[in-house]
């Protein structure tokens, strides 16, 4: 499902001196739209950033498992159930797809789940909030993926392969998640009062952090640029978070629901979306460890691991060697 | 801490130790995976699991490539036991594309002018 606002490190022009020859070929092909394979030279700092956004993108995936996850157990209805089990597990796949890619590019699994766990690497901020009623799911199945989903179909048209054919797979999978996501929507939507009042209680919960899921606006953005020409980076925050507004808001309006801004609303001169910002302070802080359910995320999280190491264990050979996937 | 999650307040979390939490290869190695959507269709590659040995690599696979769309069977093989071209010479495969080359290509052998020709030219004879 998931991934936005991506947290990239500063650039760091002088730190290492690429091949300025190699460099240009590089940027050439780039610029011509071909791909990059995991084995062709690259420069030292788009290897760093692809790392650390794919890893972003796989931890998110794993880690938004468990806030939809919390309400498998009381889903409403059969199919609803068998429809959230599905939904949990493609998104277990899709890290694991994630993870795979960004091994490509030299790091191994299980130093980005070590990372994940020291809490060095990030994931997306949305999934250390609580799901805290069933609405909850509905919103987070329809507008976070939706949120995903423009973020994906955008990053897929980047320059590093592997990433891209991940991307492909998860977003085929994505169209099942919004459209289930929809109809439990739509279902509480044109339900009793009591699941209306429901559903705009989970709307008001949410708005914050799905305003912050496409990241902080593009001026305070530092390193946008030589990400936007390597094809790291597809759109600005803002571009995305635009896209989203204007699909999505009105399906909510159209509900006769309320999004928690006054200031809301299509400037029908500019065409874009006005609204009021999002507190970012916020979201650094819950970026920073400090949201209501990042802990509890990371300790789940490390009880798998930790409960899984004999099964891991029991398997093991002792033929294993070390090897990175190839494409 | 309490949570929302029944399940998860029925597990004594741990604390996160920190440092170096798994090691290595803990989660064992890589298989590449290849699908193969139909029968007389060829295996294309999709990806790849980590797996202990080729017997999960191929319960694995089937979790993470089999699970949605078309598929017949699987192939998974060790990706240190593929061997392949680097991509950076791929000029080296230029002349199969060239035009230097059309003499094993169907395309470069054209024989509709001399017939049209040749018919003109004994239009007479061929009554």
């Amino acid at each position: 499902m998931y991934g936005g606002g991506y947290i990239f490190d500063k650039l760091q022009d002088n730190q290492v001196n690429d091949d300025p020859e190699k460099l240009l070929l590089f940027e050439e092909r780039i610029a011509r739209g071909e791909k990059i394979e995991p084995r062709d030279w690259m420069p030292f700092d788009y290897r760093r950033q692809l790392i650390r956004l794919i890893e972003q993108h796989a931890h998110s995936e794993i880690i938004g498992a468990l806030p939809e996850g919390t309400w498998i157990t009381r889903a409403p209805g059969f199919k609803r159930k068998l429809a959230l089990i599905a939904k949990v597990q493609d998104e277990i796949g899709h890290g694991q797809l994630l993870y795979s890619a960004a091994e490509t590019l030299g790091k191994s699994r299980e130093n980005m789940i070590n990372d994940l766990l020291n809490g060095k690497s990030k994931y997306s901020n949305v999934f250390n909030y609580p799901a805290e009623t069933w609405a909850d799911v509905t919103v987070i199945g329809f507008l976070i993926d939706a949120g995903a989903i423009i973020n994906q179909i955008t990053n897929s048209k980047g320059s590093y392969a592997p990433y891209c054919r991940a991307l492909e797979r998860i977003c085929y999978e994505e169209s099942f998640h919004l459209k289930q996501g929809h109809e439990g929507l739509v279902f509480l939507a044109t339900g009793t009062f009591v699941q209306r009042e429901m559903l705009q209680d989970a709307l008001n919960r949410w708005w914050e952090p799905i305003m912050h899921f496409f990241g902080p606006p593009d001026k305070a953005s530092v390193h946008s640029e030589k990400l936007m020409k390597w094809k790291v980076k597809m759109a600005s925050n803002d571009d995305m978070r635009q896209e989203f507004l204007n699909t999505y808001v009105p399906k909510i309006w159209e509900l006769g629901l309320t999004l928690p801004d006054p200031k809301l609303k299509k400037n029908t001169e500019t065409n874009k979306w006005e609204y009021t910002e999002p507190n970012w302070e916020t979201f650094w802080q819950v970026i920073n460890g400090n949201g209501p359910c990042n802990k509890e995320r990371l300790k789940v999280r490390m009880w798998a691991e930790e409960h899984g190491r004999w099964v891991r264990d029991a398997l093991k050979t002792n033929q294993l060697t070390q090897s990175v996937p190839l494409a | 801490m309490s949570s929302l999650d029944p399940r998860i307040n029925r597990l004594e979390l741990p604390q996160i130790p920190g440092g170096e939490i798994l090691k290595n290869q803990e989660h064992w190695i890589t298989y590449e995976v290849f699908h193969i959507k139909k029968r007389g269709d060829h295996p294309v590659h999709v990806g790849c699991v980590h797996a202990p040995h080729p017997d999960l690599a191929l319960v694995f696979a089937k979790e993470q490539y089999g699970r949605r769309l078309a598929c017949v069977s699987l192939w998974v093989c060790k990706s240190s036991d593929i061997h392949a071209f680097s991509m950076e010479d791929e000029d080296m495969f230029y002349s199969a594309v060239s035009d230097e080359k059309k003499y094993r290509d169907a395309s470069g052998f054209k024989v509709r002018d001399k017939i049209n020709k040749f018919k003109k030219g004994n239009s007479d004879a061929l009554v």
